[in-house]
């Protein structure tokens, strides 16, 4: 079994290799935007993520499998939690407590506008936590859908 | 820096950070991912000891996760508490206690059979216990609900480790859609009481139910918290997903699952002690108190006709926690009627020792259980026979177990079983009868065990468990006995604190409003 007949037709094979960049760019955007839009790390991880299981559909998923492997995207998504809690605890070290904003103030994303529109780089550590989160959800929900795709591959033979 | 005011968000960061770190340490190189999981459990397990011994000395500790000041509940711009407060009293620091020291010595079990996916296993086993330790510690009620979710998808995927054994994915959909829907009782209790009064944090909550008095509303989320957690807490007739879930968990899983229960069970006595103990109607305690005498029967009664042995024990789990129960509903309704001293105290006492009692004397059985299936391979009570031929220690293990659950004198459970008797007495005799009777079927069931599984002639020559898992029994084994010894020890300096903590709750809600 090499797996041709899991892909769908060409039509849809090129739409989701046409869609998948921008559906990736629009996750980066909610994700990079979360501090100042409506949406955030676990939005924008879940658009993302949707990218990868357009791939999966059109392609089929075993063909996926050989180029993205699931154990990596566990590692991704761990990567992703192990960012959010050191950024915490760096609270604790860089300024009072646990979870504390402590970049408040500096160069990068320091700025905290009263009131109003703000640039992107705001937020103090926000955006942070929201790549992180964001990092967590694209691992976690492709992983999972991946995993269930294969497991009912295996099932049917 | 002051680093013992931030104790408690360590105690949640470290598992998590943990947790996340294994996966990537488990491909580098598996005996250094048990090493480092089993530092960063045992980091947690004394800061834990550590946070006790502050609230000993330093009453009661609150942190504001992202602060200015981590100590100051209340912000200076606002009347109530908005952020994230964790707050520590006498019985969250017992409870949290209890959690650490069981996780690590279920960790060092597990190290002995988890061989296959093990990175997978060591990263659920700490999401589980940052979900205990969580639900233990914080002071908020959303924050509750989010550990509790954190903590019931990891065991059930805990539960289904041993995939390939059809009936272990059956026990981990059941744990999940049942602890789905005690969660949404949850969620749908805080949405009422965060609509009415615009307040998360549970001091505040029970400060506003003091001034407005308990309206109609308080009255539906004091149900569904009760129902909500009853259920995850194992009691007898919502108990149906606690037999499969502890019976097919993997070693020592089912042992850290009780932790897990029991922190439900300490969601419901803040439900109950804290937020609502001033405006409670009395029918309320008499149905925890029947609650818990239902269990105790449907424990031992559904025990007795057992054949799988992890389930067998589990039905005495179940038990267990109506001995909780009963002991926690009396308390309750002395508190109601003034008579904290008559027998309510003692009650607690009583209780709140038990739990600590319940999770060391079952989780050695299931420890005892767990070793004699990973060696022989087999759980019918009615295949095994003759393994005191071949397992001497774990024998001797198992009868330090028996006696302890089922009461017997110089054991901890008879030092927690004799102060319930005693107290419950006090409001009907009838309870001390039931609580006896419980008993006493129970030292018939686990004799009935100890008759069929190890005495009789040699069927197999079979090999001793593991040393690692024996160091584990050791260790439970000999906290049963030292507690049984010297009962005085740790209930004048463990137990009485948690009590304390909840007959007088007012200061649970002074720290945190700052009147």
């Amino acid at each position: 079994m090499n797996g041709d007949e899991e892909k769908m037709t060409v039509i849809v094979q090129t739409i989701a290799a046409l869609l998948f960049p921008i559906t990736l760019i629009f996750s980066f955007y909610v994700i990079m935007h979360g501090h100042l839009t409506p949406g955030g790390g676990f939005q924008g991880g879940a658009i993302g993520a949707s990218a990868i299981v357009l791939l999966i559909v059109a392609y089929g998923v075993r063909n996926i499998e050989k180029r993205m492997k699931e154990e990596n995207l566990s590692i991704f998504e761990s990567l992703g939690g192990l960012i959010f809690v050191v950024v915490s605890i760096f609270g604790i070290f860089l300024a009072t407590a646990f979870l504390a904003n402590f970049l408040v103030g500096k160069a990068i994303f320091g700025q905290i506008p009263a009131w109003g529109e703000a640039p992107l780089n705001s937020g103090g550590v926000l955006p942070i936590l929201n790549i992180a989160v964001g990092m967590k959800v694209i691992g976690g929900l492709s992983a999972v859908v991946m995993l269930l795709a294969l497991i009912t591959k295996e099932g049917e033979r | 820096m002051n680093w013992m005011q931030h104790l408690p968000a360590f105690i949640i960061a470290i598992p998590l950070f943990a947790a996340f770190l294994t996966p990537l340490i488990d491909r580098i190189n598996k005996k250094a991912r048990n090493a480092f999981v089993l530092i960063a459990m045992a980091i947690t397990f004394i800061l834990t000891i550590i946070l006790f011994k502050e609230v000993l000395e330093k009453d009661i500790i609150t942190y504001v996760m992202g602060a200015a000041d981590p100590t100051q509940a209340i912000p200076k711009q606002a009347a109530v508490p908005i952020r994230i407060v964790l707050e520590i009293d006498g019985i969250n620091a017992f409870m949290a206690l209890i959690s650490a020291l069981i996780s690590l010595i279920g960790l060092i079990f597990s190290f002995a059979h988890i061989e296959e996916r093990g990175g997978r296993f060591y990263t659920l086993f700490l999401l589980m216990v940052v979900g205990m330790l969580g639900m233990e510690l914080t002071g908020d009620l959303f924050n509750l609900f989010v550990f509790l979710e954190i903590a019931s998808i990891a065991s059930a995927a805990l539960i289904a480790y041993e995939f390939r054994r059809g009936s272990t994915t059956e026990a981990a959909l059941k744990y999940i859609i049942i602890s789905s829907l005690s969660a949404l009782f949850v969620l749908f209790a805080i949405g009422l009481l965060y609509g009415e009064y615009d307040l998360l944090n549970m001091a505040a909550i029970a400060d506003a139910i003091r001034t407005t008095g308990l309206s109609n509303i308080d009255k539906i989320a004091l149900i569904l918290f009760f129902s909500a957690f009853a259920l995850k807490a194992g009691s007898a007739p919502m108990h149906m997903w606690l037999p499969d879930a502890y019976g097919e968990a993997p070693g020592a899983i089912s042992m850290v699952l009780i932790g897990v229960t029991q922190a439900s069970l300490y969601a419901l006595l803040r439900i109950c002690f804290t937020i609502y103990v001033d405006s409670m109607h009395v029918i309320f305690p008499a149905i925890i108190i029947i609650l818990g005498l239902i269990s105790i029967f449907i424990g031992v009664t559904m025990a007795l006709i057992q054949e799988d042995v992890k389930r067998l024990i589990a039905y005495a789990a179940v038990a267990e926690v109506g001995y909780i129960l009963l002991a926690i509903g009396v308390g309750l309704y002395g508190i109601l009627n003034n008579e904290v001293e008559t027998y309510a105290r003692k009650a607690l006492q009583g209780g709140l020792f038990h739990i600590f009692n319940d999770i060391l004397d079952i989780g050695l059985l299931f420890l005892v259980a767990s070793g004699i299936i990973y060696i022989t391979r087999e759980r019918n009570l009615n295949k095994l026979g003759g393994l005191a031929h071949s397992m001497k220690y774990t024998s001797i293990l198992f009868l330090v177990g028996l006696a302890a659950v089922a009461g017997l004198p110089p054991m901890n459970g008879f030092a927690s079983k004799i102060i319930i008797y005693e107290s419950v007495y006090k409001v009907s005799p009838i309870l001390s009868i039931v609580a006896i009777l419980g008993s006493v079927v129970m030292l018939a069931i686990f004799v009935k065990i100890f008759h069929s599984v190890f005495t009789g002639p040699k069927i197999t020559e079979y090999r001793e468990v593991p040393k690692l898992m024996l160091a584990s029994m050791l260790i439970l084994a000999g906290l049963i006995i030292f507690f049984g010894l010297f009962p005085d020890v740790i209930i004048n300096n463990v137990v009485n604190p948690a009590v304390n903590a909840l007959i007088e709750n007012t200061d649970y809600i002074s720290k945190v409003m700052g009147w």
